[in-house]
């Protein structure tokens, strides 16, 4: 995974889905970043309602649906889940 | 009596036979709840803080708290509070599972067991009865085979005991009931083995607790119960994933210790995931008395059907050994319980001793045919029944955790661990509030006791800033005390997911007639966490017990998503002991007479 969110790893963007969005979707999907503008736009290709999202990260930082995707991000969708 | 608590404690002294029923201070009731408040104030006030953890003097205290039994949703906790050998400080551990709610229908709030029994012993209660019983002929018998053995004499009753690792006083070892329910850290198992006890079952004929105000108890239950389904964690998420979920949101954070912390992502977290486990061996989920949530695992392991793994034992073993496979780590959480063993603190020793391994601290031959190599799913199962078994030298030394194992071979910079108990599953350099709650625990290396993840990564109640620092002494603060309420109440922490103060509030004054607000609750909360740091101080805490190891303060994180960072406690601990109003890691005396702690 690239932390750093200015150096571009390719033209794709990864998401990877966990729990219940993993149901008819698998675990990991490459989108085209040059299609997508915000982190909202992510969840519109991948038909994820935005109000079942409770933890969307970019590159392992909690990021909200505004946030601009660059290429090479990584990015990790979950719905309320949790434990201890 | 009709405040949710039962008015009786029972006292038994394994030296002399003699059981005791005292009545219940009900004065001091209202001022520490029950459970883990409670149970401290008696241990404090009654001088065990001096005591040698494993000598008859230390006393090993089984409490309730007043919504234990109840209606209440997720009442069924219960604590065992005791000196610890591990960390020679305060412990106390919390338990669900069936056994907490039978104590208190058979008429008893706590047990306090004191001396030591001259034979290999165990206490049956059956409502008001008590009896210490022989139990010679279960000597070195693991936990699951026990339970159904002291079924077989006592039909009905709900079993509590310790494996062969709390028979042979291994510092790491827990108390189980219920077969895979634990009261796991601290080595509260050892405390029990030496006193020669192996044993506690109790049957009641009662199923009812009654509340202060019965009609007000309903409506705060319904109440609360209507939070916790409509939760997303406490409505679906722990039940369809159990709390094994966390794997792999805490790995995409960057913050899932691996191979011993060496590093903090791992390539193959999903492999040992709450989805993959689902997916695989995963054959229901599980509930404790009352609880609506039912976070529990059984899974299958070959054609055995056993309890499964929780997140920590899933980390411990999997990335922080380096090893991915779902069902060696299923087997040796597995033996974890047979043997009575905790399964956060073992599988971290595992992860201590491979690093020494790799270092060429501990040589091949001392590993006796089972070298220490990351990811070596056979080491972690064989290693664990050996620490179990007390079988060889390593073994023996692997058994009383890893500071002692890591300082013993001049390295006890390896160990994980804080006050001597190893840390939990997430990296404190990549989540900066933790690392508050790890260093001041006052049981050790624990999450458990403010559990910041909830804000910090999860969201709830807001979302905070995982790498932010300011204004997480303050958080901390708050949700050690919250928690400190939740557990001397006698209910589940993951409540709190979902509920707030104001709902403990309802449920306590309903249960218990008294007329807490809110803060004042809170109050409580503190006054118990100050408490315990004063037990902790009679025994002996320094300040600089109060740390995280230098790897998380000194080395940065080497790669994944928080690639960098390191602990920033130097920063947060000074705020933190001024929220909190101690100075030089203890309570001042403003502190304690604000939050009346000064007499006695
Ligand atoms: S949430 Fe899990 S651990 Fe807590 S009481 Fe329910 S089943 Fe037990």
């Amino acid at each position: 995974m690239n932390g750093n969110r200015e150096k571009g790893m390719g033209d794709m963007v990864e998401v990877r889905l966990f729990a219940t969005f993993r149901e008819g979707r698998g675990k990991v999907c490459y989108l085209d970043a040059a299609k997508l503008v915000k982190a909202s736009d992510v969840l519109e290709v991948l038909r994820i309602p935005q109000e079942e999202v409770a933890i969307y990260l970019i590159n392992g930082r909690h990021s909200s649906m505004e946030d601009r995707v660059l290429d090479g991000d990584v990015l990790a969708v979950f719905p309320p889940v949790g434990g201890g | 009596m009709e405040n949710g608590y039962n008015g009786r404690i029972a006292r038994i002294n394994l030296t002399t036979g003699e059981v005791r029923s005292e009545e219940l201070d009900l004065e001091l009731a209202k001022k520490f709840i029950g459970g883990r408040g409670l149970g401290t104030k008696i241990l404090y006030d009654e001088g065990v803080a001096t005591a040698e953890p494993l000598s008859p003097e230390n006393k090993l205290i089984y409490i309730t708290g007043p919504m234990t039994g109840t209606k209440s949703p997720t009442a069924g906790r219960y604590m065992v509070v005791t000196k610890s050998p591990l960390t020679g400080m305060i412990a106390s551990s919390n338990s669900g599972g069936k056994w907490g709610g039978k104590l208190k229908y058979a008429g008893w709030d706590a047990l306090i067991v004191e001396g030591r029994a001259e034979k290999l012993s165990y206490i049956h209660v059956e409502d008001e009865k008590i009896e210490i019983l022989d139990a010679q002929e279960y000597a070195g018998m693991r936990s699951e085979q026990l339970d159904e053995e002291l079924k077989k004499v006592h039909p009905e009753c709900s079993v509590l005991n310790i494996g062969p690792a709390g028979e042979h006083q291994s510092l790491l070892a827990a108390i189980m009931n219920d077969k895979d329910r634990a009261a796991g850290r601290s080595g509260v198992g050892a405390v029990m083995g030496s006193k020669n006890l192996k044993a506690i079952t109790v049957s009641a004929r009662r199923t009812v607790i009654p509340a202060a105000d019965e009609e007000a108890l309903q409506e705060a239950s319904r109440e609360c119960l209507r939070l916790i389904k409509e939760n997303g964690v406490t409505g679906g998420g722990l039940r369809t994933y159990g709390t094994a979920v966390l794997v792999n949101i805490i790995n995409n954070t960057g913050s899932f210790p691996t191979r011993n912390w060496q590093e903090s992502y791992y390539e193959q977290a999903d492999d040992t995931s709450g989805e993959t486990l689902r997916e695989t061996y995963l054959v229901k989920n599980a509930a404790c008395h009352r609880c609506p949530i039912g976070c529990g695992r059984v899974v299958k392991i070959g054609d055995k059907v056993v309890g499964g793994p929780e997140y920590e034992p899933l980390w411990a073993y999997g990335g922080n050994c380096g090893v991915n496979d779902l069902n060696a780590i299923d087997e040796a959480n597995m033996w974890c319980n047979e043997y009575g063993l905790d399964a956060i603190s073992t599988p971290c020793t595992i992860a201590a001793a491979m690093e020494l391994y790799e270092k060429g601290c501990i040589s091949e031959e001392e590993c006796e045919g089972m070298p220490l190599e990351w990811g070596s799913a056979e080491a972690i199962v064989e290693w664990t029944k050996r620490m179990g078994e007390g079988r060889g030298e390593l073994a023996k030394r692997m058994a009383d955790g890893s500071y002692r194992l890591c300082e013993y071979y001049g390295h006890p910079e390896i160990s994980m661990s804080v006050k001597k108990q190893e840390m939990p599953a997430y990296d404190a350099r990549g989540i900066q509030g933790i690392g508050i709650t790890y260093a001041t625990s006052n049981r050790g290396g624990c999450h458990v006791r403010g559990y910041l993840i909830s804000p910090e990564v999860l969201g709830l109640p807001e979302q905070l800033d995982r790498t932010a620092v300011e204004g997480k002494a303050q958080w901390c603060k708050i949700f050690q005390d919250l928690t400190a309420v939740i557990d001397s109440m006698g209910l589940c922490l993951f409540s709190s997911f979902a509920l707030g103060a104001p709902n403990y509030a309802a449920l306590l004054n309903a249960g218990t007639g008294t007329d807490y607000t809110a803060e004042e609750l809170l109050t409580v909360g503190e006054r118990i966490y100050n408490l315990e740091r004063l037990f902790n101080k009679a025994a002996g805490m320094k300040p600089e017990d109060d740390r995280l190891p230098k790897r998380l303060t000194e080395e940065p994180i080497k790669n994944g998503p928080s690639e960098g960072m390191r602990s920033r406690i130097d920063v947060t601990l000074p705020q933190y002991y001024e929220v909190r109003g101690w100075e030089n890691a203890f309570p001042t005396e403003e502190t304690l007479r604000r939050l009346g702690l000064t007499e006695s």
